[in-house]
């Protein structure tokens, strides 16, 4: 706005930089700690300059992790990977076929089914912990990446984002289609799927940031280190106590874990942003 | 536009999503509900009908009442701490010149931070022996040990928990921001409104749809999604200060065994994202009207 004070926008200022500064606190800390040597971390206070052990203190959690777990955390990343695009690619792919059922035919039941899916958003991982569980022993799913992925991949959210954008696609389309000769599948593939890449992108992020980052859930179904996420994995970095934990290993694998969802959400931003204010609406 | 007499089709192509939700929402659910009204012994053996015993025993359960009033003070610090500095933050990136996007580049940053990670960090930071904070709280006389003190565990995953969760209320403050007219900023001014007075009567009564939707989503989100924040930091101690409701069920299922207990536990757990949700598809609702 014109003919605003100068001491109006010091402030702007000073308030936008206080806020990034608090933010990013954390972050930079752990930087500077994962790039020192233990005798380093552990003396009060801390400088807040980097040291010189970024190499060595990468290379060793990579090739053979910290403290209490043995499993390399390069292994670690390798699960959440597995795990974060099995789930943002699993949910898309199921979420686009039901979104295309519901709205593109009438078949009996569709109102069921429709139902179905819904009421699932009332049923976070959180609140069925136990009984969940004793399914995955059931069927034999522990420690395997199906146990890991499965459960995560149904969402209600993501059919609803498909479902209201279907509805936005004009009528004339698939009546075109359908005079081209062409079936369902084909408009599917050739008309919708392509009309669909940008909330396909703005889900791809916000489903990969949901998969890397699950906790709960492969704290239930892995007992095996070489089947932990990096998530997971951290934890155990540190349950041994406070004297024995190293902590420069512990902040560079908090690095490494930070960082693929980082680059993700920072390199997708736009149809981050787009995708979220759109589809929580 | 409908594709006609597709017969087998939509079955088909609902089939992997129905599959899902039946094996791994609805089977696990009824069997919450089922085990409920259950007593089972830690070694899977004898089963027993007992009714609303095992929520009759919640509610009269000390620790029980203790965790909800423990959640009850988590969320409402966190929604109101959380949602009162993004909209701060949001405000003056709405108002700033230059850099607006670099801003939002650097605060989005805690939205792609695991919530485990998130604990990480700040526990090394409230570090009781090295820490730099509790170094610098020190410092100006404060003796900082989250691991003995409980209200202090508790500040530190509100302080966690508010961090992470900046980014999604920022994002959504600024959005809401942007979509507001700019005439009736300029109208404002022009009736000689401050800078305060326009904020409290313009910007917010025009924002109240996005506050609510956030208010929602935070309580959510401190009811939920704060599980790993929790179990990174601080395990629920010391004494169980820090044991909201949704580590309490994990802790008692898994920990303590007690299955009956646990299962009653998330039946009001289920009940509670039901009450939520509908308050925000009320909400939905009122907004697709206008």
């Amino acid at each position: 706005m014109p003919g605003r004070s100068l001491s109006a926008r010091a402030l702007t200022y000073v308030v936008l930089a206080l806020g990034v500064l608090v933010v990013a606190f954390p972050v930079w800390v752990t930087f500077v700690a994962s790039t020192k040597t233990l005798d380093e971390v552990q003396s009060v206070p801390m400088s807040l300059l980097p040291g010189t052990q970024f190499l060595k203190n990468y290379a060793e959690v990579l090739a053979s992790g910290a403290g209490n777990t043995t499993a390399p955390v390069a292994r670690m990343m390798g699960n959440s990977l597995v795990m974060a695009l099995a789930i943002a690619i699993g949910k898309i792919a199921i979420s686009l076929l039901s979104a295309f059922a519901l709205i593109y035919f009438r078949f009996p039941l569709r109102r069921t089914a429709f139902w179905l899916i819904f009421v699932t958003l009332m049923l976070p991982v959180e609140v069925r912990i136990m009984p969940t569980y004793q399914v995955m022993a059931d069927l034999h799913l522990i420690d395997t990446y199906a146990g890991l992925t499965l459960p995560l991949i149904a969402s209600a959210t993501a059919t609803f984002l498909f479902r209201q954008f279907f509805m936005t696609v004009p009528d004339e389309l698939a009546e075109a289609a359908k005079i081209d000769g062409a079936g369902p599948m084909r408009f599917f593939w050739h008309v919708l799927l392509p009309l669909s890449r940008t909330s396909i992108a703005a889900l791809f992020v916000i489903q990969f940031i949901y998969g890397w980052n699950q906790y709960l859930w492969p704290l239930l179904v892995t007992t095996q280190e070489s089947m932990y996420p990096v998530v997971i994995g951290i934890k155990r970095m540190i349950a041994g106590g406070d004297a024995a934990t190293e902590w420069q290993l512990v902040m560079a694998t908090a690095m490494l874990a930070m960082l693929p969802p980082v680059i993700v959400v920072v390199a997708m931003q736009k149809w981050f942003v787009k995708g979220l204010v759109e589809s929580d609406k | 536009m409908l594709f006609g007499a597709a017969g087998w089709l939509p079955a088909a192509l609902l089939a992997p999503q129905l599959a899902i939700v039946l094996v791994f929402f609805y089977w696990p659910a009824l069997q919450a509900l089922f085990q409920s009204v259950f007593i089972q012994d830690a070694f899977g053996g004898s089963l027993q009908f007992v009714g609303l015993e095992n929520f009759q025993y919640l509610f009269s359960d000390e620790l029980y009442l203790y965790s909800f009033q423990v959640t009850a003070v988590f969320s409402i610090a966190v929604t109101a701490i959380g949602l009162t500095l993004s909209l701060a933050l949001a405000y003056f990136a709405d108002r700033a010149i230059r850099g607006a996007y670099v801003f939002r580049t650097l605060l989005i940053v805690p939205y792609a931070v695991a919530p485990a990670i998130a604990g990480v960090l700040w526990i090394f930071l409230f570090n009781p022996t090295l820490g730099i904070v509790s170094h610098w709280l020190r410092g100006v006389g404060v003796d900082w040990n989250h691991v003995l003190n409980g209200g202090q565990a508790m500040i530190l995953i509100v302080v966690a928990a508010v961090w992470k969760q900046i980014s999604y209320n920022f994002i959504f403050f600024l959005a809401g921001l942007q979509s507001i007219p700019k005439s009736l900023l300029e109208a404002a001014a022009i009736d000689g409104a401050g800078a305060w007075r326009t904020f409290r009567s313009v910007i917010f009564p025009l924002l109240s749809p996005t506050t609510f939707f956030l208010l929602v989503v935070n309580v959510v989100y401190a009811f939920f999604d704060t599980f790993a924040i929790v179990d990174a930091a601080t395990g629920g101690g010391p004494a169980k200060a820090t044991e909201i409701l949704v580590y309490k069920v994990f802790n008692d299922g898994f920990k303590a065994l007690d299955i009956g207990g646990s299962a009653a536990q998330s039946v009001i757990l289920m009940i509670i994202v039901l009450a939520l949700t509908v308050i925000q598809f009320r909400y939905v609702e009122r907004r697709v009207r206008y």
